[in-house]
């Protein structure tokens, strides 16, 4: 309410003093659907995505705990899962056919709707606006048409899940010819279709984001702001919508010749292939073909996901440690040398297809280089820790968080990045176990870090801190009890993907662990929902933000009013004279940037 | 209180925002045409010559360039009649060129090489087909942008619409001479 009219005073104010100078500005009055559906404020736009990504969490998780009870209790039966799965699981045991089709959405879900959308689609759209001083993004029609392509996406994916032959469930790499043949299993049909609609469309909707973001940057930049003065969250949401932008369409050439492939007769991937005893007359197509455009996109996803979190992570760890980042110019170059390196590491995926051993020892070299801007950044976040005056609050313990997992998980990515040892571990739950170390964990910390720091910038509120001091320990934990005995599991050759271990007898000795990793996997989910229940309470009801600037941060985000308005600054956009991590110098706690330099002062 | 100032902006937005656009459509027919070459060095690839038609087509294709260029230029001048004519034009070209290719596939499956027939020719309909579709969204643009010019109500004198089209048409041109050098070498 009092947003509303503070916004009307200040229309009033702006229609008196001079209408030509803000004539592209909202100005009118906004009715409902134009203010909270088909809004045009970025602000907004990213409060969408993050509950939309929220939702697509929740229902992600809760499926990686069905497919955890069957992997933990094989012998038990649930019946309230026939209750909500109906013929998926008759007597309360989950089919195998079910069991696929769970572990394929779950990663579609992560991956996709929740790491990318739900991440890069948050934070890009609520801070490269706040953070470079611009009124809006380059295009706000754009950015409305960017999530509401990623809405439609989320409904044909929804829709995908109530279809009676059931979810796309090859896995959420969608390889052919388990997905190029509707004939290929029941999981091949109608589900696909949908899966390969709605993942169209979230490129759309990805591509339309990321022409506005990198515009955004480039552009429409504050006075003042040079590309080396803005805080490492807009690099990091700059490098990633290049990564998108570049790749997102060659996965989409993919899907097309797979779309051709499924209704066309076409033989793009399919080559002398035998279902129920008759041969099929496609021929000369090759499956190794979509791998290759597949990974194209898909290792670049890797770093969509992993970017934006490591720069909100970095400008955590300095505000919360007062102190100036580490590095600034390496964690640039890092991020930039990331950027370039996810292009031409795509066939360490492809290690064991057959693929050239000479041309693998490349992408071994190629891969194991990865290592050194991983490491420069680690170095630095360290470093800027080190000997600073932390607050422990909610953000800093998950960026904190977020280092201990990237490393953990980056370390293991040495060893598969070696094509001999990926012999041996490729397809095992070791390789499960390292990338959700480093991406899914490590991405989901950056997030959490991102929304317990900018909660009030969003909602003008602040979220609760012992449940947020509970969320985290129990993640922490309960993330390493999850997947650090899945490496062991892994070594000892356990592979991936299968429904039922009990009847194997070289992995019976793995039914304890298992039903150990189960059980903490319910317990981390259900402090998932209390994070939820947090997030959702403090909107209405969390402790009021009195101040603009909180946490003492020098970024002009916290130069706005603590009820966004539409343009984001009253006035003028402030000017900006120095660069975004002057904390703790010449004796002063922090200093904005928007003050200009002293005059015995020396800028960055 | 101060009034809200304009914000800064270097290049247009639009401009902007198109170039990084077709930087990713580029990509997209990379992802095609490496697909290609991937599949052409491996066995039972069928060689054959693109239709002749294509030729034709490509011409069409660089006369309308041509006439957007000219329209843009007519427009900074504000002859609007010469303009509408001239985008007019364009667009029908633009029909024209689609057609064109649309013959060269029928062409192509009355000689035996339909879209499901062998993956050299299939690779033809896929990446001339998207790229048809490319040049359509150019032909919906200049219908929009043909409208526009005719309407009474509100008058724009801001080039940056049709200079936003002119250098999408240009562009799509320029991606249909690389896709023909590319596919007549690359056989």
């Amino acid at each position: 309410m009092s947003n509303e009219a503070t916004l009307h005073s200040q229309q009033e104010v702006m229609h008196g003093a001079g209408a030509h100078d803000h004539h592209d500005h909202g100005h009118h009055h906004e009715s409902f659907i134009s203010k909270y559906v088909f809004s045009m404020d970025h602000k907004m736009i990213a409060k969408q995505f993050l509950i939309t990504g929220i939702i697509w969490a929740i229902i992600g998780a809760f499926f990686s705990v069905l497919f955890r009870l069957q992997l933990g209790y094989p012998d038990a039966t649930f019946p309230w899962l026939e209750s909500i799965l109906g013929h998926w699981a008759k007597g309360g045991r989950i089919s195998p056919e079910a069991y696929y089709a769970l572990v394929t959405m779950h990663g579609t879900i992560l991956v996709f709707f929740v790491l990318t959308a739900g991440l890069s689609g948050t934070f890009s759209n609520l801070l490269i606006p706040l953070q470079v001083g611009a009124r809006d993004m380059a295009s706000p029609f754009m950015n409305c048409l960017s999530y509401w392509f990623f809405f439609l996406a989320s409904l044909v994916m929804m829709a995908s899940l109530f279809v009676q032959t059931g979810p796309a469930s090859g896995g959420w790499t969608m390889y052919p010819p388990l997905s190029a043949l509707g004939d290929a299993s029941i999981g091949s049909k109608i589900g696909v279709d949908l899966w390969l609609t709605s993942m169209a469309l979230f490129v759309v909707s990805q591509l339309l984001g990321g022409l506005n973001y990198i515009s955004t940057i480039l552009n429409m930049r504050a006075k003042g702001m040079s590309m080396t003065k803005m805080p490492l969250t807009i690099w990091s949401f700059f490098f990633t919508a290049v990564l998108g932008v570049l790749s997102f369409p060659v996965l989409l050439s993919g899907f097309i010749l797979l779309l051709m492939d499924r209704h066309a007769g076409t033989s793009f991937y399919l080559s002398d292939i035998f279902i129920a005893g008759k041969a099929l007359a496609n021929e000369g197509g090759s499956a190794i073909l979509y791998q290759h455009l597949f990974w194209f996109l898909g290792h670049p996803e890797v770093y969509i996901i992993i970017l934006p979190a490591m720069g909100m992570v970095s400008e955590v760890l300095a505000v919360s440690s007062r102190k100036p980042i580490f590095g600034y110019l390496a964690m640039v170059g890092s991020l930039f040398a990331i950027c370039i390196l996810a292009f031409l590491v795509w066939a360490h995926h492809m290690f064991v297809t057959g693929l050239n051993p000479f041309l693998g020892a490349f992408f071994v070299l190629l891969t194991l280089l990865i290592a050194v801007p991983s490491a420069i950044k680690v170095f630095n976040w360290l470093t800027t820790i080190w000997k600073g005056n932390i607050n422990f609050t909610p953000a800093s313990l998950f960026s904190i968080g977020f280092v201990s997992t990237f490393i953990s998980g980056g370390l293991t990515g040495i060893w598969l990045g070696n094509s001999s040892i990926d012999i041996h571990l490729h397809d095992t739950y070791f390789v499960i176990a390292h990338f959700h170390i480093v991406m899914g964990v490590s991405a989901f910390f950056g997030m959490f870090a991102g929304i317990y720091h900018w909660f009030p910038k969003m909602y003008g509120r602040f979220m609760n801190n012992t449940l947020g001091y509970i969320h985290f320990w129990v993640t922490l934990v309960g993330a390493y009890c999850i997947f650090w005995p899945m490496h062991y599991e892994g070594m000892a050759g356990m592979p991936r993907r299968y429904f039922d271990y009990s009847t194997w007898t070289s992995f019976n000795q793995f039914s304890g662990l298992n039903q150990f990793i189960s059980f903490v996997v319910i317990l981390v989910f259900a402090v998932q929902l209390l994070f939820v229940f947090n997030f959702f309470y403090s909107i209405f009801k969390g402790r009021k933000m009195t101040t603009q600037n909180p946490f003492k941060a020098t970024t002009l985000e916290w130069t706005t009013p603590i009820h966004g308005i539409h343009g984001n600054w009253p006035g003028e956009i402030p000017e900006v004279h120095r660069w975004a991590y002057d904390y703790s110098k010449d004796g002063r706690d922090f200093i904005p940037q928007t003050e200009p330099l002293g005059p015995n002062e020396s800028g960055h | 209180m101060q009034t809200m100032s304009i914000q800064r902006k270097k290049i247009h937005p639009h401009k902007y925002s198109l170039w990084i656009a077709m930087g990713s459509i580029t990509m997209m027919f990379i992802g095609f045409t490496s697909a290609y070459v991937v599949k052409r060095s491996q066995a039972n690839w069928l060689a054959f010559e693109l239709p002749h038609i294509f030729w034709l087509s490509t011409a069409v294709i660089l006369l309308s360039s041509l006439t957007i260029h000219l329209a843009l230029k007519q427009f900074k001048e504000r002859n609007m009649q010469r303009y509408k004519q001239l985008i007019t034009l364009t667009a029908i070209l633009g029909v024209v060129f689609a057609a064109c290719q649309w013959i060269g596939f029928t062409q192509m499956k009355s000689e035996g090489l339909p879209l499901s027939g062998p993956v050299s020719a299939s690779f033809i309909y896929v990446i001339v087909g998207v790229h048809i579709l490319h040049v359509l969204g150019g032909v919906v643009a200049l219908l929009v942008m043909f409208f526009r010019a005719y309407r009474t109500r509100v008058r724009t004198y801001s080039a940056v619409p049709i200079e936003v089209a002119a250098t999408y048409w240009h562009f799509v041109d320029i991606l249909w001479i690389y896709l023909l050098v590319f596919l007549s070498i690359a056989r």
